[in-house]
């Protein structure tokens, strides 16, 4: 087992599906940051059985938002003096500004540059969300 | 108050601001003269992106009847659209000149998306691809008030290709908003009705059949449509379907004595031109009435219906 030393402030996105840990990093820009980022990925988990996650020594406000479009089972913790002082539970966003994009094909976003298309949640079982534009429903991830 | 507002769909307005453009709709039909000048100084801009001779005519035809003027294209190969502009740079441009739009897109989602970028400038949805048209629903909504007596209280059959139209799904949403309706979705199993509509309704509200002649009988209004070639793969399962639904003189003798049967035209061959001469036929007055609500809603969203 890889030890990695206890975080003094920042946050710890934890209980990730194995194998989406790097979507995640990949979705929240950390690569982008220049603060201590780790990655660690297929960590034994008795509830999970395998679970990915990500440590951030950061004083950042991150915007969470696409995390409970990857995977609203993820849970955050927020550390400060090396204490976990906040941790919450996520959920699938009702809207979403800017981050997802329109997979239909015949959708004017398609064509134009448009920023910040906003999308709203219609079925929570299947992660679907409704075009402001087209009303199409659409996946922020492909259905596997 | 719908002065200065757009529309989009017809979910953009609150039943007694449809309400109140059938009325005036109402007062035009009784008195075009009166409404002839309402416009005068006004400008509309027709931005066809694709082409359309009904639906173009009637906007224009309203604006000219209310006394205004137009500008515009109908092949976007003539505008700057061939330059490479952007929707929002056309139409941040247009709205120095313009007092209203009209725009018909190909691509779903357009006239949302221009509407963003006009600050004063009403924008009207004359139909984005296969999203929506929603005074093709004015349209209609005023002709079953003009036949019907109001929109309350109707059984409505709708047949043909209910999977791709987007007329009848505007329609669909639109009369669920009134009081008393029921429906009747008459399609081949192919093309139902899709779960996205079938979903915003009431399951005791509406039957689903592949019959137009066992259900013809219960109808207040039918409202035909055309099956469309291009959805088929096979021919012979076009044919097959397209002569399914032919409403002709025979299906009309079990139809009530007064249903009225509509149809957004254009119709291929779904109803027989000798149904044509049925009272209950009130298609081509469906087109007429297109252009009244056409010419009410111009007037309301420039908020000069007072100027009469």
């Amino acid at each position: 087992m890889i030890n990695v030393s206890k975080l003094k402030k920042g946050i710890i996105i934890d209980h990730i599906e194995a194998g989406h840990g790097f979507e995640i990093y990949k979705e929240l820009h950390l690569n982008d940051i220049d603060d201590v980022v780790v990655l660690l990925k297929n960590i034994p988990s008795k509830k999970m059985k395998q679970k990915d996650l990500i440590k951030i020594e950061t004083d950042l406000q991150i915007d969470m938002t696409v995390l409970g479009l990857i995977d609203p089972n993820v849970t955050i913790n927020f550390v400060k003096n090396g204490e976990l002082y906040k941790k919450i539970s996520l959920t699938l966003p009702t809207v979403v500004n800017g981050i997802m994009t329109c997979k239909n094909p015949r959708c004017i976003t398609q064509y134009e540059d448009v920023k910040d298309i906003k999308f709203f949640l219609v079925n929570e079982e299947k992660k679907q969300y409704r075009c402001e534009y087209c009303d199409a429903y659409t996946t922020f991830i492909d259905e596997e | 108050m719908l002065k200065g507002r757009h529309l989009i769909e017809p979910g953009d307005f609150q039943l007694n601001e449809i309400e109140s453009i059938m009325q005036l709709a109402d007062n035009i039909i009784a008195d075009p003269e009166g409404y002839s000048l309402v416009c005068k100084g006004k400008l509309l801009a027709s931005l066809f992106y694709e082409p359309s001779t009904r639906t173009r005519f009637s906007f224009e035809a309203a604006m000219l009847r209310l006394g205004g003027e137009i500008i515009g294209f109908d092949d976007p190969n003539n505008s700057s659209v061939s330059k490479g502009e952007s929707l929002g740079d056309t139409i941040r441009t247009i709205e120095c000149y313009s007092d209203i739009a009209v725009i018909r897109h190909p691509r779903e989602g357009t006239a949302r998306l221009v509407s963003k970028f006009a600050n004063e400038m009403p924008i009207i949805n004359a139909g984005d691809g296969g999203h929506e048209h929603p005074t093709q629903t004015l349209t209609d909504l005023l002709t079953i008030r003009k036949f019907k007596g109001g929109c309350n209280n109707h059984v409505v059959g709708v047949c043909g290709d209910l999977l791709f139209g987007r007329t009848i799904h505007s329609l669909v949403k639109t009369l669920n908003r009134y009081q008393g309706i029921r429906f009747v979705f008459i399609s081949p199993t192919e093309l139902k009705m899709p779960a996205h509509i079938l979903n915003q309704l009431d399951p005791q509200t509406y039957k689903e059949t592949t019959s137009l002649d066992e259900v013809i009988g219960e109808l207040d209004i039918l409202y035909m449509s055309r099956v469309q070639r291009e959805r088929f793969v096979s021919e012979e399962e076009y044919l097959r379907l397209k002569n399914y639904y032919i409403l002709d003189k025979r299906k009309m003798k079990g139809a009530k004595a007064d249903m009225i049967v509509m149809h957004p035209l254009p119709r291929v061959n779904e109803i027989a031109t000798e149904v044509d001469e049925d009272p209950r036929a009130v298609y081509f007055a469906q087109a007429k009435y297109g252009m009244y609500v056409r010419m009410a809603l111009i007037a309301k969203l420039l908020g000069v219906e007072d100027r009469k």
